[in-house]
């Protein structure tokens, strides 16, 4: 849609914008938030230092910047799309570069105040560039395979620079995330069948590989492997992180053990307690009942976001809600996967809860887009 | 670009369908988890509840502090002596090798024990304590503990370890305590967690592995919260542990030390008891070993001297030793012939040297004969051919049912290693064991205290003791636990005529007492307290004709091993009997010249209770003996052993 279509409808203009913002979904972001505090609360030993209280800064901040977002027309962030998808790919390269030159592994920028990953930009220019190119993009041609090869360029470029890094983590959420939009937009069903039927039909020829002489993996990516699929085959090696997880995980019972009561996470039982692992002190220390409450939050999150984006008529704005959702879904998914043991275990973090400048914040500037897209769509 | 709506309301349809499609299924993926969630926190919660428990809780178990033994008279006996040790703990230390250097300096430490701390160092957590050196002096550990600020990470500290301050005296009685090892475990039905705390240490032979239930106590622990990798939190919860309880021996610590030195250089056995109790005062076997060089890990070299030695000074030759009687099994004979009424005291058989049985010749030790012989002289003299008569009208099974009655082929229940059960042979035990029958031949040697009847120094003390009192007293080792008295083993008189025994007790009286008795040179002057007893010296080989043709050999032109054994027992004083002691010197020669003086100056030393006054003797041996008490290598009293000297 352009600008004069925009116009013509009636859109909230002014400061009676924020009556139209989704406040629902504010809340549900800050409760997630909140339960986010209470659990770095936590794992610190009953302190607001060394995590709760930077979190709470950015967190602050992050939705400061998601009403200024919100308070912007989604048309503006449209033609932004472009834009924002490469600086963020410079940064890629940057840091890719830089990384090698001078500055060991790191693969942050010093902004004075945090420190920013670009890969975690990333996963929401990348949505953003792929809801724009769709809502250019001629509907007929949405299928046509030199329109469906220009967005898989447009994930894979970001996604062999984040691999390279190395972060699975990142990549799987690129590759799914980016999926998501381009099956949303409406590319056909096919493509996506072949894709899956390839990659399950990959990994067959992986694991059958091995032993073999055309062996596709080292011997030690296999043994992770076999770690994933049976953690207790190496209980204090790869398998330990998964296994201590699982057992925090369990232990909690219905109810839990407690707040501030979880011994597993409070006795270094368990690895990267205040970030990727935090769901497991969540379980253990509120049980079912607390693990499962979050599952809903975010699920609610989901709910509002669709059907935000159902009665959105504006192209964009409707692709970028469910694209952002989609990369929320993944966050979660993957995560919680991974300490259920129903996943290998890859660098995700717990939106909004764990520990974690950058996606705390790219998360809550991605819903001030999907605020801007909900406060401007067509009425 | 403007669109057309038609355009527009499609694409909205195509997304809205598609995100339906997507949604639902992420919705299914959440409802995925959420029931993963629940299998296993609702499901399941149990089985990981009790691997987190396990993963938080450490169960330390506290060592008690095991009983401790001592003689009759409140001495000890086995003690545990504080230990102390240095360790040293890297997270603090910092740079440890540097540390070690410093320490060096203040305490000896080998080259060896450097690189063996260091490696283990490296193996451990940092947070670990490795101990640098083990069993400090205290003015040792003194100086590490002054110059603590310059030695950081340095650490001492104290445990318990078992030490005998009576070195050897006590090391066949008491045993040893060593740390519990595989073959222990499986022997073992014992389920007491202490044993699998490494370098435990529970009794291994001797009273500590007999009474190791009551001297060991029970275990307290402490619960202790650990992380991941083992550190300690905190401790939860700690119950003490119940020491073990302390042993009090009928044995006398000084005269124990006494005999030990009066067999000094000589392999052999001496077993005193009190013949009113039981008690057993002193349980001598020569030569012993020092039982400290067990509990610290004795080297290859000691012990190989200790197995080697041909004198056999590890085994227990009081209690487990067993020995043909010889002719201090005479008693037995005469005793079996009187009860079974087949002599009377005063009936006399003819010695003409040798008896004749089935087809072959029996001889007594005296060539020419002792002619007409009644019991009390066969016994002063300790004639063979009486008993070869007497034993042939009252039968073997009498002779071994007397034996029995007075303490041999028992086992006595004393809480020692391997006490032996001795051998008093009957008919059917030889059909049984030989699958042969029982020859008269069997009965003459066994009259006598040869062939098949063995006997330990223990069952013949008892014997005596028996003898001495005329009740069946039994021996007793325990007089006391944690102070409570246990019982004296005696049921009443012994089932034997009392004019029979005093029979018997005037023949040993005269033994040593009267100028043809065979032990009448190791005589007890003092009137009040005069012995009576028997020799004995029974061949460890049989003499061929051949050799008696030739004439016997004696028994010094022998090599060591083939000489006789030389026994003696013995009770004093006769008018009022108090102890009975047994002695067995192995292959010491002749019973009168090799057992008699020992049992002599053992009796004197139990009732005088110190080094017995010269005029007990004979006056043409005082100077002798003078010459003798000087020389026992008893343990100087005036010198603190070096154990007591660093507490």
């Amino acid at each position: 849609m352009s600008y004069l279509e925009y116009a013509l409808k009636t859109v909230p203009k002014g400061p009676r914008k924020v009556l139209y913002l989704n406040w629902p979904l504010v809340l549900l972001l800050t409760a997630i938030a909140a339960i986010g505090f209470t659990m770095l609360y936590s794992v610190a030993g009953g302190a607001f230092t060394p995590w709760v209280e930077p979190q709470a800064k950015r967190f602050a901040l992050g939705m400061m910047a998601m009403f200024v977002i919100a308070m912007v027309p989604i048309w503006f962030w449209r033609n932004m799309a472009v834009m924002g998808y490469l600086v963020a790919l410079i940064l890629l390269v940057w840091v890719e570069v830089a990384g090698t030159v001078g500055m060991g592994a790191q693969r942050w920028i010093d902004l004075g105040f945090m420190r920013l990953q670009p890969s975690e930009l990333m996963k929401v220019t990348l949505v953003m560039m792929l809801a724009a190119y769709y809502d250019w993009l001629d509907l007929k041609k949405t299928s046509h395979p030199l329109w469906v090869l220009i967005p898989v360029l447009l994930i894979l470029v970001p996604v062999a620079l984040v691999l390279k890094q190395p972060d699975l983590g990142t990549s799987i959420l690129l590759v799914v995330g980016g999926g998501f939009v381009m099956f949303l937009a409406g590319v056909h069903w096919l493509y996506f069948a072949v894709v899956t039927a390839g990659g399950g039909s990959l990994i067959w020829a992986v694991l059958t590989s091995r032993g073999t002489d055309w062996q596709l993996l080292k011997d030690y990516q296999f043994r992770r492997i076999d770690t994933f699929l049976d953690p207790s085959s190496d209980p204090l090696g790869a398998g330990y992180h998964i296994t201590q997880s699982k057992i925090a995980l369990g232990s909690g019972g219905i109810t839990g053990r407690g707040f501030m009561q979880g011994t597993q996470s409070r006795l270094n039982f368990l690895p990267e307690k205040h970030t990727d692992f935090i769901f497991t002190t969540l379980a253990e220390e509120f049980g079912f009942i607390g693990a499962a409450s979050l599952l809903a939050l975010y699920t609610l999150v989901l709910v509002f976001c669709i059907s935000s984006a159902i009665t959105n008529k504006d192209r964009f704005g409707s692709l970028l809600t469910l694209g952002i959702a989609g990369t929320f879904f993944l966050f979660f998914a993957v995560n919680m996967s991974m300490v259920m043991g129903l996943a290998p275990v890859v660098g995700v973090p717990l939106p909004l809860v764990s520990y974690g400048g950058s996606a705390m914040l790219v998360l809550l500037v991605a819903f001030g887009l999907v605020q801007s897209a909900h406060v401007h769509k067509p009425r | 670009m403007k669109r057309p709506p038609r355009d527009m309301d499609l694409s909205s349809r195509r997304i809205a369908r598609r995100a339906l499609v997507l949604g639902a299924a992420q919705m299914g993926f959440a409802g995925l988890l959420g029931w993963q969630m629940r299998r296993m926190q609702v499901e399941d919660a149990e089985e990981y509840r009790m691997l987190a428990e396990e993963n938080r809780i450490n169960m330390r178990l506290l060592p008690p502090a095991r009983g401790l033994i001592f003689d009759r008279n409140g001495s000890p006996i086995a003690e545990n002596d504080q230990n102390y040790r240095i360790v040293i703990v890297r997270e603090d230390a910092g740079d440890v090798a540097v540390v070690l250097n410093r320490l060096r300096q203040l305490i000896p430490l080998s080259d060896d024990d450097i690189d063996r701390t260091l490696r283990e160092i490296k193996r451990r957590s940092s947070f670990v304590p490795v101990t640098v050196s083990d069993r400090l002096a205290w003015d040792d550990l003194a100086r590490v503990a002054v110059n603590a600020p310059a030695l950081p990470g340095v650490r001492p500290e104290v445990g318990l370890s078992r030490s005998y301050p009576l070195g050897s005296d006590f090391a066949h009685v008491v045993g040893y305590v060593g740390p519990v090892s595989d073959y222990d475990l499986s022997k073992l039905q014992d389920p007491d967690p202490l044993l699998q705390i490494p370098k435990f240490q529970i009794g291994k032979i001797g009273i500590e592995a007999k009474e190791e239930m009551v001297l060991r106590g029970r275990a307290g622990n402490s619960q202790i919260e650990v992380n991941a990798v083992g550190r300690v939190m905190r401790e939860l919860s700690r119950t003490e542990g119940t020491a073990g309880r302390n042993l009090q021996l009928t044995m006398d610590e000084t005269l124990q030390n006494f005999v030990q030195a009066r067999l000094d250089g000589q392999s052999a056995a001496v077993v005193v008891t009190d013949v009113r109790t039981g008690d057993l005062l002193a349980v001598a076997s020569s030569p012993s070993f020092d039982p400290n060089k067990f509990v610290r890990g004795i080297s290859s070299a000691d012990y190989r001297l200790l197995t080697e030695n041909k004198y056999r000074p590890l085994a227990n030759k009081s209690v487990q030793g067993v020995y043909p009687p010889g002719s201090t099994f005479k008693m037995v004979t005469a005793l079996a012939a009187l009860e079974a009424g087949v002599m009377s005291t005063e009936d006399t058989v003819w010695c003409p040297g040798y008896i004749t049985a089935g087809d072959r010749r029996f001889h007594c030790w005296k060539r020419g004969g002792h002619g007409h012989v009644n019991l009390h002289e066969s016994l002063t003299q300790s004639c063979d051919v009486y008993y070869y008569d007497v034993a042939q009208r009252v039968g073997i099974d009498r002779i071994s049912a007397m034996a029995n009655k007075l303490g041999l082929g028992v086992r006595f229940d004393i809480p020692m290693s391997a006490v032996a059960d001795g051998l008093t042979p009957t008919r059917a035990w030889k059909q049984a064991r030989h699958g042969a029958d029982w020859v008269i031949g069997d009965t003459l040697n066994a009259s006598i205290g040869q062939g098949y009847v063995l006997a330990s120094p223990l069952q013949l003390s008892v014997m005596t003791a028996r003898l001495a009192s005329g009740t069946d007293i039994s021996p007793r080792l325990i007089r006391a636990v944690d102070g409570v008295e246990e019982p004296v083993l005696r049921t009443g008189p012994l089932d034997i005529n009392p004019a029979h025994l005093r029979a018997v007790r005037r023949a040993m009286f005269a033994v040593s007492n009267s100028r043809r008795g065979t032990a009448y040179r190791s005589r007890i002057e003092e009137e009040s307290l005069q012995m009576a007893g028997k020799t004995g010296t029974s061949q460890v080989r049989n003499i061929s004709k051949a050799e008696r043709a030739r004439g016997v050999f004696r028994n010094e032109d022998l090599p060591w091993e083939r000489r006789d054994h030389a026994l003696f027992v013995g009770f004093a004083p006769y008018a009022d009997p108090q102890v009975a002691v047994s002695v067995v010197v192995e292959h010491g020669g002749g019973g009168s010249a090799a057992a008699a003086p020992i049992a002599r100056d053992v009796v004197l030393r139990t009732l005088y209770g110190e080094m017995p006054p010269l005029n007990a003797y004979p006056s043409s041996q005082r100077e002798l003996i003078e010459e003798q008490q000087r020389a026992l290598p008893l343990r100087d009293r005036g010198d603190p052993s070096p154990e007591s000297s660093r507490a």
